[in-house]
């Protein structure tokens, strides 16, 4: 760092004043040099007897003596005060187009990072003891139940369908491994009016919401009962009787769509919010910027809940951004923002289910970073043992479990038992398995949904390939799969 | 049970486009006969909008500096009318007004997006192609974003450059799920406009910057269906938008040659009007089709194509393309770029006398 920029206000201000006066080949004439703190309230500094110059130009240019005229009220500005203060305030406040900012003699540069991170909320320690004199909000027996059966089902479900890919079964499955906590109970802590734009790993908030393992199967197998009509690859779920805006690939385009929800939710006078996710990745991308800002000037009842799991594909945090995470973020957007142990089922629950009240009451957006690990690889297509180490892997999958820290808070109560678990994963397995079953033994959805829905009417040329197209079929049919009914 | 049918009831009137302008639709598919005030082209649009804002209560119009009134003064009034939460101003920011109104409109509401230059469209193009354009198709129609319009003023000035000229159609016309509409006058902006909010389907709308009389009541005109504004006999002449009244003024030149020019406005490129085109050249056998945009990979391709598989063996002559060079639009060199009159007139004669 250049030393000279650490030179107190006092020598930057001579040099400025030497630099001016060389050039005018006069004394006195400025030295009340506009680059520094002010002695006066008023800006810029003329005086009827000397030469005009213009701050900020690469060369100085005389300008000749200025004409006298008839103060105005502008003009009385312009003018310092007869007498020199002795006090220079060096700390005055001055109006600028956004506001009142105040001014400072020190010629410091904020440092890019605070000297401590912004810490992370947490009601649970790493094992699921409650910790002491923690606010956070109640859960009732039968919820904190709902919400850990909600985790496991999660989990094994993960477990089953990324096997069942492994087996050919399906064409590709991401799971949300490791990120339990952040899917049930960011789910648990929303009303089901509230309209969820997800990323691609929030499954677990449409379990939540009562996606059932069979409708969960047929968008996997893309057949007639999809509601997606075969049409996107698995994993990109939507359900409208659900408030789950339907899945797409391209990273954070949901974040300014979510704002648009939002602001209609606020100007319909509706008791909800929008609710969108992404990763520690998708903040990188220009939606992100488009998104916050967007919420906030419009001032929309959205909350951004950024799972934080250390790695994009193979891309870790480090070289994803340099900043203290996303939640310093918020701040650059003027958007209230929280960090929070994304592996606490509590913690999420408390920390979305105020901010879900404090953005719908106050019209504003939030920013949650929920810190977590992707436990598993980023998807079926992935092997991330090529990029990082295996302990790493098994030290999250294990000794900082979600599901497992939250299972020991659920027990410590009370409300839980092996039998109660053993009981809910047979059942779970069943279901799934059945699931998948009939998903995989359902005909494909027919022909003419290639071609519906493109526009809300089919226009004449979508007509008119569709009517090629049958009659290629009928000569080839060969070429054509027999499960697809046409 | 009942309380989750409810809900489920609830969700699903929220996805619908909201039907408050169905009475209005029913009754003017077609240009009102009376005069009208004289205006330019954005006041037409301003008519346009005033009647659209009026007629949907739950209708929003935003984009730079829309408030006051627009670069191009086509939103004054707007705001203080119908108040600064349904048309205001957004951030500098092209992904954020149309991931914006993707938004507003998933919700059953019409967004009318305004791209201050169709020049700076491009930041929004992921949002139009990959969101907008798939949105009802990839939820298998649960959701729709089909009240989003997007309205940008595109083509040459005579001093635009580069970057304030352009005429990007083409991009978009590559595109499934979203209709790119452009009108070629003030009264045909108006009922295009108004078309494009009222249809269920995401629409790009491209307004050339030029005076005409308007009628001043709510009409609309029908997308996808070309126009015959000039009936003749020797060759089909196709363009849209601004470059119409430069394609009329070759016309009238060919005429004085004894020359019997069908000049046609397409006004809607996807999905386009084919039917109308090919009956055309059935009838005269020649086709020469104008854009500003450069020629290569311009939509007057799909046009040539389109028309040469369907009426191959009527053509006398090849398919003429008169159009914009294949150069960043120039500054200086604007004249030479643009496909003149004179350009025009002269394939006009050469595919005649081919």
């Amino acid at each position: 760092m250049a030393s000279w920029f650490r030179r107190s206000s006092g020598s930057v201000k001579t040099v400025a004043r030497q630099l001016l006066s060389s050039r005018l080949g006069s004394g006195g004439a400025l030295n009340q040099s506009f680059a520094i703190a002010r002695s006066s309230p008023h800006p810029l500094p003329l005086s009827s007897r000397s030469s005009l110059v213009i701050w900020g130009m690469s060369r100085v240019a005389e300008l000749g003596t200025i004409q006298r005229f008839e103060s105005t009220e502008e003009e009385k500005h312009l003018e310092p005060p007869e007498e020199e203060d002795s006090d220079l305030d060096y700390h005055e406040e001055m109006d600028f187009p956004g506001g009142k900012v105040r001014f400072t003699s020190e010629m410091e540069f904020i440092s890019g990072n605070s000297e401590t991170r912004v810490p992370c909320f947490r009601v649970l320690d790493q094992y699921g003891r409650l910790l002491n004199n923690v606010d956070f909000e109640q859960v009732s027996e039968e919820a904190a139940v709902k919400i850990y059966a909600n985790m496991v089902t999660l989990q094994m479900m993960d477990v089953i369908l990324y096997e069942a890919q492994r087996q050919g079964r399906i064409s590709f499955y991401l799971t949300s491994m490791g990120e339990e906590a952040i899917n049930i109970a960011s789910a648990a802590a929303l009303s089901d009016d509230d309209v969820v734009l997800p990323q691609y790993r929030e499954h677990g908030v449409l379990l939540w919401r009562g996606f059932t393992m069979q409708e969960f199967a047929n968008q996997l197998m893309g057949n007639r009962f999809d509601y997606g009509k075969g049409r996107q690859m698995p994993i990109h779920y939507g359900s409208n009787k659900h408030n789950y805006v339907t899945i797409s690939s391209p990273i954070a385009t949901q974040l300014p769509q979510a704002v648009g929800i939002a602001y209609s939710l606020k100007m319909d006078k509706k008791n909800a919010c929008a609710v969108t996710y992404i990763g520690d990745g998708g903040t990188s991308e220009g939606d992100f910027h488009a998104g916050l800002n967007f919420a906030a000037v419009t001032e929309s009842p959205v909350l951004f809940i950024c799972r934080n799991n250390g790695w994009a594909i193979s891309t870790h945090i480090s070289e994803q951004f340099r900043s203290d995470g996303v939640v310093v973020k918020g701040r650059a957007y003027g958007i209230p923002s929280i960090r929070v142990d994304g592996n606490d089922a509590l913690a999420v629950y408390t920390a979305v289910k105020r901010a879900r009240e404090i953005a719908i009451e106050k019209h504003t957006p939030i920013l949650i970073e929920a810190m977590t690990y992707r436990v598993g690889h980023h998807s079926t297509s992935d092997d991330s043992t090529k990029y990082r180490p295996i302990n790493e892997i098994e030290y999250w999958k294990t000794a900082r479990n979600p599901v497992s820290k939250f299972r020991n808070w659920v027990e410590s109560n009370g409300w839980w038992s092996d039998e109660a678990e053993a009981e809910l994963r047979t059942r779970v397995r069943k279901q799934l398995l059945q699931a998948i079953q009939n998903a995989e033994k359902t005909e494909k959805p027919p022909l003419r949904e290639l071609f519906a829905d493109v526009y809300d009417v089919p226009p004449a040329n979508l007509q008119d390939q569709e009517a090629e197209l049958r009659e290629a079929i009928k000569r080839h049919l060969e070429d054509y799969p027999s499960d697809v009914p046409v | 049970m009942a309380s989750a049918l409810r809900r489920l009831g609830s969700a699903a009137a929220r996805r619908g486009l909201s039907t408050a302008c169905e009475d209005t639709k029913k009754s003017l598919f077609q240009l009102p006969q009376a005069g009208g005030k004289s205006s330019n082209l954005c006041s037409a649009i301003n008519q346009a909008l005033h009647i659209a804002l009026e007629s949907d209560p739950r209708s929003y119009l935003f984009g730079e500096d829309v408030s006051f009134g627009g670069v191009f003064r086509c939103t004054t009034g707007l705001a203080d009318r119908y108040g600064k939460s349904r048309v205001f101003n957004t951030p500098l920011c092209e992904q954020g007004i149309v991931g914006f109104g993707i938004g507003l409109a998933a919700m059953g509401n019409r967004a009318i997006a305004e791209i201050q230059f169709a020049d700076y469209i491009f930041p929004a193009f992921d949002q139009i192609v990959n969101e907008a354009s798939k949105f009802r198709y990839r939820s298998g129609n649960q959701f729709n974003c089909g009240g989003l319009t997007i309205r940008a003023p595109y083509g040459a000035v005579g001093h635009g450059g580069h970057y304030h000229s352009q005429s990007p159609e083409a991009f978009f016309c590559h595109v499934p799920g979203i209709k790119v509409v452009i009108p070629r006058s003030p009264r045909q902006a108006k009922g295009l406009l108004l078309s494009c909010i009222r249809d269920p389907n995401p629409v790009v709308f491209f307004e050339p910057k030029a005076i005409e009389e308007v009628p001043e009541e709510d009409y609309m005109l029908p997308l996808s269906e070309a126009e015959v504004i000039r009936e003749g006999s020797d060759i089909t002449v196709v363009g849209w938008g601004a470059q119409l009244s430069i394609m009329e003024q070759a016309c009238a030149g060919a005429e004085k040659e004894g020359i019997s020019c069908e000049l046609i406005d397409l006004k809607t490129l996807i999905p386009w009007d084919k039917e109308t085109v090919e009956a055309s050249v059935r009838k005269t056998g020649r086709l020469l089709i104008s854009h500003e945009a450069p020629v290569t990979g311009g939509f007057g391709a799909e046009i040539s194509a389109s028309i040469v598989e369907r009426c191959f063996l009527r053509l006398e002559a090849p398919v003429a393309r008169i159009c914009g060079l294949d150069t960043p639009f120039p500054l200086v060199f604007e004249p030479f770029y643009m496909p003149t009159k004179n350009k025009i007139l002269d394939a006009i004669k050469a595919t005649v006398n081919y």
